[in-house]
């Protein structure tokens, strides 16, 4: 058997799904953070697979910019949610659902 | 061999995504996540991107994840997310239709796409040539079964410098300032405001969520039952 760029979409596929359920279903925002983080990678893993398979260095710029944004996100998201604990113990994202100034 | 490697490493993403989505303890998820991370760098250099796979570890394990670590011991770590209880009636068959949905369509997609060549055309404006990253030919005599270019020998990482600072520099400027911006707006949201905080509102089953300056539909049904002055309640409530 070859290895062909369709099995890295297919791969990528698998990733994002399990990113996509785990986000879904779990409560804790940092779990539900890290399943983005997943899904983000799974996306890079298409990006690379593309590139590769046209021959084009677009591919691997676009995952060099996802990673850049997605360490903003992260940064953010994380102080955010330092911020909201702070005021409040326990982590459950239900019990967020008022995000007011 | 290529395809050993990504057996390899497909399968211990695979593990690793599973365990982060199923792991009870956000420590062993931000573990599990290392793990996947780690094999989709392998999977990064067995398509010839060894600059995205060092970035890969470096940033994403060496640098993301550490600071989810960080967050998770500062608040402590914190199991009561139980996957056995779901508080959301019907959630889990909604995100199980969800996942196998968006497998579905993407696997559809791919087979569509791939099928005979990916769609679109081979680039012009920045093609990839073939990647060695050594330098010296002694080096890559153990690569021998790569193609040179030209007779010349062009590093993954050239490349891709080159093209990051001509085509995409003006991208590549925008993302410094969002970096910059998400900098400014971490240091705001960390800083701790003067005078006492105010408690957030927090929805129990004995006390109903209460917003000032909103109505809720339990607030609305004592008054109906009490009758206790509706007028002054509104004006209070609309305040």
């Amino acid at each position: 058997m070859e290895l062909t760029s369709t099995w890295y979409l297919v791969l990528a596929a698998i990733l994002f799904a399990i990113g996509a359920v785990g986000l879904l279903v779990r409560r804790n925002p940092l779990v539900m953070f890290m399943c983005v983080e997943l899904m983000l990678n799974a996306v890079n893993l298409t990006f690379v697979a593309f590139g590769a398979e046209l021959n084009d260095l677009g591919g691997e710029i676009s995952v060099f910019f996802v990673l850049v944004v997605a360490a903003a996100e992260v940064v953010v998201g994380l102080a955010i949610i330092v911020a909201i604990m702070r005021r409040r113990t326990g982590v459950n994202a239900d019990d967020i659902s008022v995000l007011r100034g | 061999m290529d395809l050993f490697v990504f057996l390899i490493a497909g399968a211990f993403s695979i593990v690793g995504a599973l365990g982060l989505v199923l792991a009870r303890n956000p420590v062993h998820s931000a573990l599990m996540l290392v793990m996947a991370l780690f094999s989709i760098a392998v999977l990064f250099l067995n398509q010839d991107a060894q600059f995205l796979a060092a970035v890969q570890v470096v940033v994403y394990a060496g640098a993301i994840v550490v600071l989810f670590l960080f967050v998770i011991m500062l608040l402590g770590v914190d199991q009561s997310d139980d996957l056995k209880i779901e508080p959301i009636a019907g959630q889990r068959p909604v995100a199980a239709v969800v996942g196998l949905g968006v497998l579905a369509l993407s696997v559809i997609f791919v087979a569509v796409s791939v099928d005979g060549g990916a769609t679109g055309a081979e680039s012009v404006t920045a093609p990839k040539v073939d990647s060695i990253t050594a330098v010296e030919q002694s080096a890559t005599s153990l690569l021998t079964d790569d193609q040179e270019f030209g007779g010349e020998i062009v590093p993954n990482i050239d490349q891709l410098g080159r093209v990051l600072f001509t085509d995409y520099v003006f991208a590549f400027e925008i993302t410094g300032l969002l970096l910059t911006i998400a900098v400014v707006g971490a240091v705001m949201l960390s800083r701790r405001p003067k005078g006492e905080l105010a408690a957030m509102p927090v929805r129990t089953e004995l006390d109903p969520l209460v917003i000032p300056g909103r109505r809720t539909k339990s607030a609305v049904a004592a008054d109906a039952t009490d009758d206790a002055d509706p007028a002054a309640e509104e004006t209070a409530g609309d305040s």
